[in-house]
C-alpha cells in the first residue's frame, strides 16, 4: 500500500514540479509571469488534442510543450518588448488562456484519452520496491527529474546560468556588462513556457487522461507558490512538490481511514503548510537574500 | 442573415427601451442558465442535452438560449433577469446556487414562467423539478454487493448536501439488501469537476482497500483509475462508458430532455401551472446505462429491482432502516416521507464515514 | 524587423489620453476580426458587448452593480502597490470581510436596530484588514514573501467559508443546504434608486476613490507611499518607517476588500454561501493596473472591466458568442490596454536592418 500511496503522491507532485521549474528559471532571470496557470492549460488541451488526432502521446507531449511555450511568447513580447507591468500582463495571461483553451476543446470533451505509457527501464526496475517507484514511470515523470538535474546545473556551473543570474540580480550592471538582458529572457519566458506546457500535458496524458474545461483547476497557482516556498532552489523544489503532493494525497487517506476532521480543514493543509515552511525558509534572512532575484518583476529597457 | 436580424431586432428593442414581451414574436424563447460549462461531461451537459432535445422536439415553435459558466451570487440573479428582460418566455434555472435568484427575479416578472431544478423554494411562477436520482443509486449497491469480494465500496463524493447524503444511503441499503455486512468508506473531494483531484481520490480509496467505485462528482477521471486498477465503477451523470469500456458496471443517466418537452408544450398550450417536480424512473427522468460487464444473474437482478422501483412495489427507503449510529430511523414496512430525503444529513448504519457537519 | 523602446524625457500626457482609445479601436478591429471569423457580424456583436449595456436604466445598474467591488478592492491594491507591496489575497480578504461582517446578522438575528448596518461594516472592514494583517506580520517579523503568503491565504478563507455554511452557520431550516439564514431587512445594504438594485457599495467606493486620490495627491501620507515604493532606502533617510509602510499598505487594501465583502454578501447576496464573489479580488489587480494605479483612472477601469461581463453576457445571449469567447476577447482588450501604455513613456522605433524608422512618434 505504501508503494500504491506513493506511486500516488509521484503523480500528483509531477506536474507541480516542472511548472515550478519553469516558472524558476523565468523568475531567476528577473521576470515574474503569474500566467502559469494560463500556459498549463493551453499546453493540456494542445497535448490532448494532438494525442487524440494523430493517436501518439508522444506528439501529445511535443504539442503540449510547444503550445505552452508559444503562449509565453504574447507574454515575452508585452513585457519585455513593450514593458508592460508583468504581474497584470500574467494574470491576463491566465484569462486569455483559460478562454482559448476551452474553445479550442470545446469538441474534445468526453472523449477518451491516449495514455502516455510508462517506459520500464530493463535491470534497474527489478531492483525491489525502488525499482518500480523509480524506474517504471512515464516519459514525463523522468524529464521533471532531467530538469531538475538539468536546471540546477545549468544555473550554478554554466556560463549561461551565471550570466542569467547576473540579469536576475541585477539588469542594469549586467547590461553594462554586455549581456543580452532581453534576449536571455526571452529565452527565460520561452523554457518556462515549455514546461508550464509539458506540465499540461501531464495532466491531459498521464494525471487523468481526458480534457475539461479548466482541468489545471489551480495547480499553476501553486506552482508559482513552489518557486518561493524553494527560495529559487531546483532542488527545493522537489522537495516542496512532493511535500506539497504528499499533504494533498495524505488528506484523502485519512478522510477514507474515517479520521473525524472536517474535510475543508484537511483540504487548507496544503496551504497553511505552504506559509507554515515559507516562514521557517525566509526567517533566515540571510539565505534567502542570497537566493532571491533582486530584479524579480522589473522591467528593464536598454539604454542607448 | 437571419441571425443578424434577430441581433439587430433585439439591440434596437434594447435602444428603444422595449424590455417587455412588446415585440411580436411567433417563436417562444425558451431559456437556460446553467453553473458550468455547456460541456463539462456531466451535470450541465446533461442539461444542454435535455435543452437540444427539446429544441429538436418542438421544431420552430421555439428558439432556446442559453448562459453558461454563471457563478451562483449576484451574477446569477443579473443573468436571470437578462433573460427575462430578452423575452425569454420561460426559463430553466439548472442550479441549487440559483434558487434565490430565481425567486427574486421570478418576482418582478409575473408573467414568465420560471423552473428551479433541485430547489425547495417555489411561487405562481416557480415550479421546482428534480430527478430521484436516489433509485439508481439503490440499483448500483446491490450491483456492488454482488460483484465486490471484500464488500467494501469507495464513494467519491463532492459535497455533503442532502442530494449526496440521500445517495450514499441509497446505495448502502441496497448493497446491504444483498449483503448485510456491506461497507462504504467515503472521500469528500470537495468539487463538482476537478479530474485530478476525484483521480487523486479514487485512487486513494482503491490503496485503502475498496475494489469497487462509485461517485457523485462529474468527470470521468475515477472510472479511468478504476480501469487502470482493474477493479469496476459507475458512471455518474451520463453514459461514461467510453472511459471504460471493461469497468462501467452501469450509469445514472440524467435525462431531461422528456421533462422539458413535457413542461414547454404545457407552457404553450396553458396548461402549465407551478409544481413541485420529483420525477424518478418510471418517468424517464433518469435511465440506466446498460448493465454491462457483469455476470447474467446479476444484470437479471438489477433489471427486476429497476422493474419494481418503476411499479412503485420497491422504495428504497422502506423500514426497517438504523441510523449510523444504530437508533432506530424507519420501522419495518414504513417508508421515509419525501421532506426527510430531501433534507438528509444522517448516514444510515454501514457507512464508514463521519458525516461532514 | 525589430522593435525597440526608447524612454521619453519625460511622460507624454498626450499619449496618456490618446493611448485608451488606441486600445479600444485595436480591441474592436481584432474583436470584430476574430467575431468575423466565427461567422458573427462584427459590428452587431461589438453593439452588443459595449453599446447595449449602455442604454437601458437596468443594465446600467448591474454596471454599478459589477463594478462597486472592482473598484474599492482596486483603489486600496492600487495604494498597496504603489508601496510596493504586492497584495495579491485581495480575494481572501474579500472573503474574510465578508465572513466577519456576517456574524451579527447570523448569529444574533434577533437584533434588529439601526445599528447593525454599520456594525456590519465596521466588522467588514476590521475583518479584511486583520486577515491582510496576517501577511503584514509575516513580512515584517519573518520577512516573508507577501506574495505569497495573502496567496495561500485566500484558499484558507474561502475553505473556512464552505465549512462555515455547510456546518456551524448553516441555516436549520434550510433543508441541509450549504446558506446560512437570509439576513434580515436591517442587515440589508439599501437600494439607492428606485429604478434599479444598484447599493450603497458603489458610493463605498467612489468615496474611497476619491478620498485616496486626496491622499495621493495632497497628504504627506501619499508621498510617503511614493517615496517608500520608488526608493525604499531615500525614504527611509527621510525617516519613513518601511515596516510601518507594509502595516499601513496592507490593512488598507485589505479593509476596503473586506468591505467590499460585506457589501456584496450585504447589499447583493442577502445571505452567505459557498461561492461569494466570481474572483473580483484577482480581477482587481488587473482594474488597478488598467487604471494605472491612480484612484480615479480606477473608476473607469473598472466600469469599463463590469462592461465587457455584461457585454459577453448579453452577447452570449442574443448572438450565441459563447463565453469562452467573451473572456479570449477580455483578455484581447487587457492586453492592448496594456501596450498602448507603453506608448506614455517610451517612444517605439521599427528598426530594419541598419536604418530606423519612427512609427509611434
Amino acid at each position: 500500500m505504501f508503494e500504491a500511496i506513493l506511486l500516488t503522491v509521484m503523480t500528483a507532485a509531477t506536474p507541480l514540479v516542472i511548472a515550478a521549474m519553469g516558472e524558476l528559471v523565468a523568475e531567476r532571470s528577473g521576470v515574474l509571469n503569474l500566467g502559469v496557470e494560463g500556459m498549463m492549460i493551453m499546453g493540456a488541451v494542445c497535448a490532448f488534442a494532438t494525442a487524440h488526432m494523430t493517436g501518439s502521446p508522444y506528439l501529445g507531449v511535443l504539442a503540449g510543450i510547444g503550445g505552452g511555450a508559444l503562449f509565453s511568447l504574447l507574454f515575452g513580447f508585452l513585457t519585455l518588448t513593450l514593458v508592460t507591468n508583468q504581474v497584470a500582463t500574467g494574470l491576463a495571461l491566465t484569462i486569455l488562456g483559460l478562454g482559448v483553451s476551452g474553445q479550442l476543446g470545446e469538441s474534445f470533451v468526453g472523449l477518451a484519452g491516449t495514455k502516455l505509457q510508462p517506459i520500464t527501464i530493463p535491470v534497474l526496475s527489478d531492483i525491489p520496491f525502488i525499482g518500480r517507484v523509480l524506474f517504471a514511470q512515464d516519459l514525463i515523470f523522468y524529464l521533471s527529474i532531467a530538469l531538475i538535474i538539468g536546471v540546477n546545473w545549468f544555473l550554478f556551473k554554466s556560463r549561461t546560468g551565471l550570466k542569467m543570474r547576473a540579469i536576475g540580480d541585477n539588469h542594469g550592471s549586467a547590461h553594462a556588462l554586455g549581456i543580452n538582458v532581453v534576449r536571455t529572457r526571452y529565452l527565460a519566458v520561452l523554457f518556462g513556457g515549455a514546461c508550464a506546457g509539458l506540465a499540461g500535458a501531464q495532466l491531459s496524458l498521464v494525471y487523468t487522461p481526458q480534457w475539461v474545461e479548466n482541468m489545471s483547476a489551480g495547480r499553476g497557482w501553486i506552482a508559482l507558490a513552489l518557486v518561493v516556498f524553494a527560495s529559487w532552489r531546483p532542488w527545493r523544489i522537489l522537495a516542496g512538490g512532493y511535500l506539497f503532493g504528499a499533504v494533498t494525497i495524505g488528506q484523502l487517506h485519512a478522510q477514507a481511514f474515517g479520521v473525524g476532521i472536517p474535510s475543508q480543514f484537511l483540504s487548507a493543509l496544503p496551504y497553511a503548510a505552504t506559509i507554515v515552511v515559507l516562514v521557517i525558509i525566509s526567517h533566515n534572512r540571510r539565505t534567502t537574500l542570497i537566493n532571491t532575484p533582486a530584479s524579480l518583476g522589473k522591467p528593464f529597457v536598454p539604454d542607448r | 442573415m437571419k441571425k443578424l436580424i434577430i441581433a439587430l431586432a433585439a439591440s434596437a428593442a434594447v435602444l428603444g427601451g422595449m424590455s417587455g414581451a412588446a415585440q411580436a414574436q411567433e417563436k417562444t424563447k425558451v431559456c437556460f442558465i446553467y453553473v458550468g460549462p455547456k460541456t463539462d461531461g456531466g451535470w450541465t451537459q446533461a442539461h444542454d442535452i435535455g435543452r437540444m432535445a427539446l429544441e429538436k422536439a418542438m421544431g420552430d415553435k421555439i428558439e432556446t438560449a442559453f448562459l453558461e459558466n454563471v457563478p451562483e451570487g449576484p451574477d446569477a440573479e443579473r443573468a436571470i433577469e437578462r433573460m427575462a428582460r430578452s423575452n425569454c418566455a420561460m426559463i430553466y434555472t439548472t442550479s441549487f446556487g440559483f434558487m434565490d435568484a430565481t425567486m427574486k427575479v421570478a418576482a418582478k416578472f409575473p408573467k414568465v414562467k420560471f423552473e428551479h431544478a433541485t430547489g425547495f423554494k417555489s411561487a405562481d411562477n416557480v415550479a421546482t423539478y428534480n430527478a430521484r436520482f436516489y433509485e439508481g443509486r439503490y440499483i448500483q449497491g446491490q450491483i456492488a454487493a454482488k460483484m465486490s469480494k471484500k464488500g467494501l465500496a469507495g464513494y467519491i463524493a463532492s459535497f455533503p448536501i442532502p442530494e449526496v447524503v440521500m445517495g450514499i444511503n441509497a446505495f448502502e441499503l441496497g448493497a446491504k439488501s444483498v449483503n448485510p455486512d456491506f461497507k462504504i468508506k467515503v472521500v469528500w473531494a470537495n468539487t463538482w469537476a476537478d479530474p485530478g483531484k476525484e483521480a487523486d481520490a479514487a485512487k486513494a480509496l482503491v490503496d485503502q482497500g475498496v475494489d469497487i467505485l462509485t461517485q457523485h462528482t462529474d468527470t470521468t477521471a475515477p472510472i479511468q483509475v478504476a480501469a487502470e486498477r482493474g477493479i469496476m465503477a459507475f458512471g455518474q451523470a451520463s453514459d461514461m462508458i467510453a472511459a471504460g469500456p471493461k469497468t462501467q458496471l452501469t450509469a445514472i443517466v440524467d435525462t431531461w430532455g422528456p421533462y422539458y418537452i413535457k413542461r414547454t408544450k404545457a407552457a404553450l398550450d396553458g396548461s402549465w401551472k407551478s409544481e413541485q417536480i420529483w420525477d424518478g424512473l418510471k418517468d424517464g427522468i433518469l435511465t440506466m446505462a446498460p448493465y454491462t460487464n457483469m455476470p447474467d444473474d446479476v444484470k437479471a437482478m438489477a433489471e427486476e429491482t429497476e422493474a419494481k422501483i418503476k411499479s412503485g412495489e420497491l422504495h428504497p427507503f422502506t423500514g426497517p432502516i438504523n441510523k449510523q449510529d444504530g437508533s432506530e430511523w424507519l420501522k419495518a414496512g414504513e417508508k421515509s416521507d419525501d421532506k426527510t430525503l430531501l433534507g438528509m444529513n444522517f448516514y444510515v448504519e454501514g457507512v464508514d464515514d463521519k458525516l461532514p457537519k | 524587423m525589430r522593435i525597440e523602446l526608447e524612454r521619453r524625457a519625460r511622460a507624454s500626457t498626450a499619449f496618456a489620453a490618446i493611448s485608451p482609445l488606441l486600445a479600444l479601436v485595436l480591441t474592436l478591429f481584432f474583436g470584430g476580426l476574430m467575431f468575423w471569423l466565427m461567422g458573427k457580424d462584427p459590428v452587431a456583436t461589438l453593439h452588443t458587448f459595449f453599446i447595449e449595456p449602455l442604454f437601458d436604466v437596468w443594465s446600467l445598474h448591474e454596471l454599478v452593480i459589477k463594478a462597486a467591488p472592482l473598484i474599492l478592492i482596486a483603489v486600496g491594491l492600487a495604494i498597496c502597490f504603489r508601496s510596493n507591496n504586492w497584495n495579491i489575497g485581495a480575494e481572501g480578504q474579500f472573503t474574510m470581510g465578508a465572513i466577519t461582517g456576517s456574524i451579527l446578522p447570523v448569529l444574533m438575528p434577533e437584533w434588529h436596530s439601526p445599528l447593525l448596518l454599520p456594525a456590519m461594516l465596521i466588522m467588514g472592514i476590521l475583518g479584511g484588514a486583520l486577515y491582510a494583517g496576517v501577511p503584514a506580520l509575516l513580512k515584517t517579523r519573518f520577512n516573508t514573501n507577501e506574495i505569497l503568503t495573502s496567496l495561500m491565504l485566500v484558499y484558507i478563507a474561502q475553505l473556512f467559508l464552505d465549512w462555515l455554511v455547510r456546518g456551524p452557520w448553516r441555516d436549520p431550516q434550510g433543508y441541509n443546504f450549504p446558506k446560512t439564514i437570509s439576513f434580515a431587512p436591517e442587515a440589508i445594504l439599501p437600494e439607492l434608486l428606485d429604478s434599479g438594485r444598484a447599493h450603497w457599495a458603489a458610493v463605498f467606493a467612489i468615496v474611497a476613490a476619491v478620498a485616496l486620490w486626496f491622499m495621493m495627491r495632497f497628504m504627506l501620507k501619499g508621498f510617503e507611499v511614493s517615496v517608500l515604493g520608488q526608493a525604499e532606502r531615500a525614504g527611509r533617510f527621510a525617516g519613513f518607517s518601511s515596516k510601518k509602510m507594509v502595516w499601513f499598505a496592507l490593512m488598507l487594501s485589505g479593509g476596503l476588500a473586506g468591505l467590499a465583502g460585506i457589501s456584496e454578501v450585504s447589499g447583493s447576496i442577502g445571505h452567505l454561501q459557498p461561492s461569494i464573489s466570481p474572483g473580483y479580488g484577482f480581477t482587481a489587480i488587473i482594474v488597478a493596473f488598467l487604471g494605472r494605479l491612480n484612484p480615479i483612472g480606477i473608476i473607469a477601469s473598472g466600469l469599463v472591466l463590469a462592461l465587457t461581463y455584461l457585454g459577453g453576457e448579453a452577447a452570449q445571449l442574443s448572438i450565441g458568442i459563447s463565453d469562452k469567447v467573451s473572456r479570449v476577447f477580455q483578455g484581447l482588450l487587457l492586453f492592448f490596454v496594456l501596450s498602448c501604455d507603453t506608448l506614455i513613456l517610451y517612444r517605439i522605433r521599427l528598426v530594419f536592418s541598419g536604418n530606423k524608422t519612427e512609427a509611434g512618434a
